[in-house]
């Protein structure tokens, strides 16, 4: 037990880059989710085409091959940044696809009949989306971006591969550095569910407060 | 299809507005893709021999064993983190808070940790093989998001059933075993091979504890070959390929429980508030 306490410092510099990567990456993958579900939906058939494949493509490959290929494999081609950028680059673009699945299944979610009534009534195309559909998109699209969220969380610890010193690589560091793995590897596991439990309690009470019954 | 509900269908004019947004945008992502060829091509990555090289029988058999490897460590945890699964779904479902409590705690505890965390926890910190590690570490991660899952669809089962089946005099197992899973399983099954996608992505964590399998060959593959690019692109082109497969197997089997009418009503079930499962 001594181990996790004697390096309590590169503990919370490791907490400090998992939660800047985590909420980086988040950002990233929030404004690049909403332009793909909005050319998903696009009556412009190249913009959709090019969604889908963005999605299809990131959803399908594994995260740990993503950051291989973008880290490893791109500086060939004079792509290169340095680990912290990458791994945001990597991680946003990936949850992207899932935050673009998300809008999109929540626009779908909205009942027809809704925008349907408020164009009986007069409303323009963007008073339909602006007033009526996207207010209650966002609602159900809220649980999913913050399981999102969660799994981001778990997801950073992947960008170790690469060399940003975030909570799994300080822990895989000093592991083997003092030979006391079990200590540390169960410290990095409780560090994890502070960052990851309190999220999920979080979302469930925005969830609650925002939802609708259907 | 869904533009079609927010607004009118289109004019003479709109029709050329799309028309010529269409041509726009096709032309900016033909130019997105002619920008990526012209960086491959100038940094001379395109040159035949960087790729052929993946593609001789030596080469080929290597990437072989390794997604060989990958499908061995998927099948082999989905098979134990399902045994595993249904006892925790059982267990949460249970009329005792003794037997609940600690399925509840173990599922929190699996699915707020890295998966990766938990790998390198047993090779590390228990020193056990590479291939045990990968292997627990997927079976005890998935073991909580299954079990969601499997308890979600015996959930989504009419109550009807359960208490037509007391009704008649069956104990509470029996009604479980011959009543309840049968059909909740049936159910479940586009989630399942949802889920195994899932799996099948997150076995090339195995890369951290440096296990064979399919990205760790690649990664052999393009020191050997100095061809690291061409090797990552090919290994992801490879889980592409299986995980859309693995898909449209999931659409197939959810199109034909939609229409089957041995499924009780109300379909496959649909598993809400566990989207993060499906997403690491």
């Amino acid at each position: 037990m001594g181990v996790l306490f004697d390096n309590l410092g590169a503990f919370g510099e490791g907490l400090r880059t998992t939660a800047a990567l985590t909420l980086a990456s988040y950002l990233v993958a929030l404004l690049v989710g909403t332009l793909v579900a909005a050319m998903r939906v696009s009556p412009i058939a190249p913009l959709r085409w090019l969604g889908t494949l963005w999605t299809e493509v990131l959803r399908n490959v594994p995260l740990t091959v993503l950051f291989f290929v973008f880290f490893f494999g791109f500086t060939k081609i004079g792509v290169s940044y340095v680990p912290f950028i990458s791994a945001v680059i990597v991680l946003g673009c990936y949850t992207s696809a899932f935050v673009a699945e998300a809008i999109r299944s929540g626009i779908n979610s909205v009942a027809p009949g809704q925008a349907e009534a408020a164009r009986a009534l007069g409303l323009t195309f963007a008073q339909v989306i602006v007033t009526i559909v996207l207010p209650q998109a966002l609602r159900t699209v809220v649980a999913p971006l913050g399981s999102l969220f969660v799994a981001l969380i778990k997801n950073t610890s992947i960008a170790f591969t690469i060399a940003v010193v975030e909570l799994t690589r300080v822990v895989k560091e000093l592991a083997s550095v003092t030979g006391e793995a079990i200590p540390l590897y169960l410290g990095a596991a409780v560090f994890y569910l502070l960052l990851t439990l309190p999220s999920s309690a979080a979302i469930g009470v925005i969830e609650r407060k925002v939802a609708i019954r259907r | 299809m869904t533009v079609a509900v927010f607004a009118d269908p289109l004019g003479p004019r709109g029709k050329v507005k799309v028309a010529v947004a269409t041509v726009i945008g096709g032309l900016a992502a033909a130019g997105v893709l002619f920008i990526a060829f012209r960086r491959f091509q100038s940094n001379g990555q395109l040159e035949a021999k960087l790729w052929s090289d993946l593609f001789t029988g030596e080469a080929l058999r290597f990437f072989w064993g390794g997604l060989k490897n990958t499908l061995k460590l998927a099948g082999v945890s989905l098979v134990l983190a399902m045994a595993l699964g249904m006892v925790l779904a059982l267990a949460r479902l249970s009329k005792r808070a003794l037997v609940r409590w600690p399925a509840t705690l173990w599922l929190q505890f699996f699915r707020g940790v890295p998966l990766v965390v938990l790998m390198l926890f047993f090779y590390f910190g228990l020193d056990i093989s590479k291939y045990t590690s990968i292997v627990m570490g997927l079976t005890l991660y998935n073991s909580a998001v299954l079990a969601e899952i499997i308890r979600a669809g015996i959930l989504s089962l009419d109550r009807g059933q359960s208490e037509a089946a007391l009704a008649v005099g069956m104990t509470d197992g029996q009604v479980m075993r011959t009543v309840v899973l049968p059909q909740a399983i049936r159910r479940m099954v586009p989630a399942l091979v949802s889920q195994l996608v899932v799996l099948l992505k997150d076995t090339s964590l195995g890369v951290a504890v440096l296990y064979e399998e399919l990205l760790r060959r690649g990664e052999l593959a393009g020191e050997f070959l100095k061809n690291k690019l061409q090797a990552f692109l090919f290994v992801a082109a490879i889980f592409l390929i299986v995980n859309l497969l693995l898909s449209s197997a999931a659409r197939w089997l959810e199109r034909r429980q939609g229409r089957a009418k041995k499924v009780a009503p109300g379909g496959p079930v649909r598993v809400t508030g566990v989207e993060d499962l499906t997403v690491a």
